[in-house]
């Protein structure tokens, strides 16, 4: 019974894949990867805006989520007692099942609206918004599955609270806590919601995080539901490559959840 | 209580409890420790022993809800007063732990030099390690692989790598919880003849359940039991030959006899 159900999950995912990658291969080449898109009816024109936009996107959004969301999951694990604590806690699980078009109405309420212009940089903040809960929650337990006697054994040399933690204990938790970073950037890879009213969208090399900006999942959107052919098959081209790009995080993060497992085992 | 005396004395408790939250789990221990001797701490499972263990080196008080009542005096000075520092006070008093807990992160090299040694430049810390690691009997396996991981090393070689990580403090006590409870017996036996050959240097306290162990390596043993309400009391202390053959109390006899435990 659970070996049927789990052959009916993996042959839907592999049925999924198997079609993006039939409907898709035949779009993808270099160009595609590279170039600006192209007018309908012009033939060729790529995605290339579209990678380089999620890339500045998603760059920006982690470089807020990590110091943030590390620093609060520390202090989680640290100081994991009490009324402060537990709201965080509760706080972060919330907004982990806050959807992400909420999210996004959010980021485009607060960074979009007051300034009558769309940006890249509100995207970066919707998307930031939804890292934050998986890295807060799985940088606590992961320095929480340090064992206490890794902790226990630097306080036994003299090392003080800080300095154990520092020098032993995040290093030591460190894997765990880069495979949840990789999990989480995949997360938001996927995501194109929020990204419908906040970075908007842009038929330029836009690098400029206060201007709109492409983005491959945006791009995807667009294309697939016009009424084009060739922007249609360029959609699948892109969804393509969006799905090598979560599956390569995805195998990242599992390389280095068995590199940490190796470590903590012994 | 014989067998201590005077300046002979490094480390006493006087009428020490250690509590989890209500739980009294060691009452009222009061007892000396003899300057470069082993002294070994024995008794049936949930005698409290290690908790005794992790009250000398102010390890206890980390657990949750955990406090101390009565002193601990290390050279006369309680280690519970106020104004006295516990990493100060971890930096004189080692721990070697039940279980083999190297840093996973750290070389073998960074892992024995792991208390800091300050003040040492970089010739000086690596006469400090490759002296910590002869004294752990490990410099003849390690001394090809500095740089490599500690988590290469089989159980006994890695618990030897944490002896050498608390001997190169220099510490002036050294505690073990049951060094080789996770080991096999060749390894037990290379660390059995280890704790002699440190005593030469340093004072000894050992939590042992193996009362074999406790007889092969102490020079004096303390056997402690629960109370019918759960606490740990010591109920013995003695120089190993006489405990082992003319314990003067009963319950001590049981014990070692194997009437119970």
């Amino acid at each position: 019974m659970a070996l049927g159900c789990a052959a009916l999950a993996a042959g839907a995912l592999l049925i999924i894949l198997g079609y993006v990658v039939v409907q898709g291969i035949g779009a993808v080449n270099w160009t595609f990867l590279t170039q600006l898109p192209h007018p309908v009816g012009v033939p060729g024109g790529g995605v290339g805006n579209g990678i380089l936009g999620s890339l500045i996107i998603i760059g920006i959004a982690t470089a807020m989520a990590i110091p943030i969301g590390l620093l609060t999951g520390i202090y989680l694990a640290l100081f994991g007692r009490g009324p402060v604590p537990e709201a965080l806690r509760f706080l972060s699980d919330v907004l982990s099942g806050v959807p992400s078009i909420a999210i996004g109405l959010f980021a485009y309420a607060v960074l979009v609206a007051p300034f009558k212009h769309f940006s890249a940089f509100s995207a970066s903040f919707a998307f930031m918004m939804l890292m934050l809960p998986l890295l807060v929650r799985t940088s606590e337990q992961a320095i929480r599955s340090v064992p206490q006697t890794v902790r226990e054994g630097a306080l036994a040399l003299g090392m003080s609270n800080f300095r154990a933690t520092v020098r032993i204990v995040i290093p030591t938790a460190m894997p765990a806590i880069i495979t949840a970073l990789l999990l989480a950037i995949a997360r938001v890879t996927g995501e194109t919601a929020p990204l419908l009213f906040t970075a908007f969208g842009s038929q330029f090399w836009e690098t400029n995080p206060s201007n709109p900006m492409a983005e491959l999942s945006l791009q995807v959107f667009t294309y697939a539901i016009s009424p084009y052919p060739s922007w249609q098959a360029q959609a699948w081209g892109g969804a393509l490559v969006l799905i090598v790009a979560v599956f390569v995080l995805s195998l990242g993060a599992r390389l280095m959840l068995s590199r940490a497992m190796r470590g903590l085992n012994r | 209580m014989s067998a201590v005396s005077g300046t002979e004395e490094i480390l006493a408790t006087d009428n020490l409890s250690a509590y989890y939250g209500p739980r009294k789990a060691v009452g009222n221990v009061s007892m000396a420790f003899r300057r470069k001797a082993v002294t070994a701490l024995i008794g049936p499972s949930g005698c409290g022993k290690t908790t005794l263990l992790r009250c000398f080196n102010r390890i206890h008080e980390l657990s949750f809800d955990a406090r101390v009542e009565g002193r601990v005096l290390l050279e006369s000075q309680d280690i519970y007063a106020g104004d006295v520092d516990p990493m100060a006070i971890r930096r004189r008093i080692g721990m070697v732990f039940q279980r083999p807990n190297p840093f996973p992160t750290l070389s073998i090299m960074d892992n024995t030099m792991a208390y800091g040694g300050r003040g040492l430049n970089s010739r000086q810390r690596i006469e400090t390690a490759e002296r910590a690691l002869h004294a752990a009997a490990l410099w003849d396996e390690v001394k090809d692989k500095l740089r490599s991981s500690p988590l290469r090393l089989s159980g006994g070689q890695q618990q030897r790598l944490c002896i050498a990580r608390a001997v190169a403090a220099e510490p002036e006590v050294l505690l073990m919880d049951e060094p080789t409870a996770s080991l096999d017996p060749i390894a037990t036996a290379v660390i059995e003849e280890l704790m002699s050959s440190l005593a030469e240097k340093f004072t000894i306290v050992a939590v042992t359940h193996n009362m074999q162990q406790a007889a092969r390596v102490s020079d004096v043993t303390a056997f402690m039991l629960a109370d019918e309400t759960g606490t740990g009391r010591l109920i013995e202390v003695d120089d190993t030959a006489k405990l082992f053959t003319k314990p003067s109390d009963r319950r001590t006899e049981d014990y070692i006899t194997g009437r119970f435990g």
